[in-house]
């Protein structure tokens, strides 16, 4: 049943010039920084990274996007601007997931750039985690051949995790 | 009893391809969204404290003062953050960025030709309370053009971005102010369906302006509600 008496109130792009409203610190501005790209303390043994690269629909590294990840399992949340990396990536520290529900583990991923009016919202699995992935749910409600949009690969410590907006290997992104 | 997000209002959300506005050509999804059931991670989310807020992070007019106070005219800006069910959200984070007076960004990449101000750097952040009641300081921000058509001006405006009650409410938006001309050549703000565009535009309060000095405006956020039941398939 639908509840609702009030009007939404509707998005708008985060555009340009997010970096010191939302990420000043890694932007270098004079204001502190309430979330950064390190979930946890990167010396941490159970420390992963995670990294990618986000490309617009004409194949363009996109520089100025806004990356979040969420990790209901440990109430972990992290950001990060493509701006400041010297090859415009995202990169982030932080634990693997936990299962949650028999679910295999995954990050959930908010996507934010100029050009967008709503974000979009994805979700990152992991390539060493096959048993749990095949099980899957959500993985699962998605066609066969868009399923490796959604799992980053791993690199020796790394989990690689490119995003496309757009064209042949866009990205699934998930209405939630 | 599980509490489901509701869906977004596709009747005032804008479409996420809207080619007046150029950049999304490129960079909105083009293939349907995929329906998820909602888990325990879309209805979680971050949650900040005042703790982590610094003293004046809710006054723009004070937080980056350098050598004087920040040029232009003062603004308080007032209201409450609710969800469709008119239930307020209270002790939610609210961030804000903005232009200076002049219609220029600190942020290097904006190019404009207006002038910096030292003493405001346009960001800031405070929380709702018990009530979902917010309120900050600011000056109000210029007017600035922008490349994406000849002769294009953004209408002055100040960016939010909200978490709300879960990660599933998150909300980015742009608030605009009353009677301004630029509105209607605006492509940012003509994406919103013509009954959600006015849920943009903050009210002239009388009643929040402080005499001798500041403006008041009332703006109140309402973000996704809740139902008892997961929603079906609906493609």
């Amino acid at each position: 049943m639908e509840n609702r008496e009030l009007l939404q109130t509707p998005s708008q792009t985060v555009g340009p010039y997010f970096a010191y409203g939302l990420v000043p610190e890694q932007y270098l501005y004079d204001f502190k920084s309430l979330v950064s790209n390190q979930l946890i303390d990167p010396t941490d043994t159970e420390c992963i990274i995670v990294q990618g690269t986000v490309y617009d629909g004409a194949g363009q590294i996109i520089p100025d996007a806004l990356i979040e990840i969420w990790d209901a399992s440990h109430n972990a949340f992290g950001r990060f601007g493509t701006g400041t990396d010297p090859q415009n990536r995202f990169i982030f520290y932080c634990h693997k997931p936990l299962s949650l529900d028999g679910s295999a583990p995954y990050l959930t991923v908010i996507v934010l750039m100029r050009g967008q009016l709503i974000h979009s919202n994805t979700r990152i699995y992991f390539s060493d985690e096959a048993e749990l992935n095949q099980l899957d749910e959500t993985l699962n409600s998605v066609p066969v051949e868009r399923r490796s949009t959604l799992i980053a690969q791993k690199e020796s410590n790394s989990y690689i995790f490119d995003i496309h907006m757009q064209g042949e290997k866009e990205t699934v992104f998930f209405d939630v | 009893m599980i509490l489901y997000n509701n869906e977004l209002d596709l009747s005032v959300q804008p479409s996420k391809l809207y080619p007046d506005y150029k950049s999304t050509v490129l960079r909105a999804p083009r293939k349907p969204m995929m329906i998820m059931k909602q888990s325990k991670s879309e209805l979680s989310g971050p949650v900040f404290g005042h703790s982590s807020l610094g003293v004046l992070d809710h006054d723009l007019t004070k937080n980056s003062i350098k050598n004087g106070q920040p040029l232009g005219e003062r603004i308080v800006v007032h209201g409450y953050v609710l969800n469709e069910n008119s239930q307020a959200i209270p002790h939610t984070l609210i961030e804000i960025w903005q232009a200076n007076s002049a219609g220029r960004y600190v942020h290097k990449v904006d190019q404009h030709d207006a002038p910096l101000d030292p003493n405001f750097l346009g960001t800031g952040r405070c929380l709702t309370d018990a009530n979902g009641y917010y309120k900050f300081y600011t000056i109000k921000p210029g007017a600035y053009p922008w490349g994406n058509h000849y002769n294009a001006w953004r209408p002055n405006h100040i960016h939010f971005s909200l978490f709300g009650a879960n990660i599933s409410n998150r909300l980015v938006t742009q608030m605009y102010f009353p009677g301004d001309p630029l509105l209607d050549y605006d492509p940012i703000f003509q994406s919103v369906p013509p009954k959600g565009r006015k849920l943009l535009i903050s009210a002239f309060d009388l009643s929040i302006t402080e005499p001798d000095f500041a403006l008041g405006y009332r703006f109140d956020f309402v973000l996704r509600g809740y139902r008892e039941t997961p929603f079906e398939n609906k493609k």
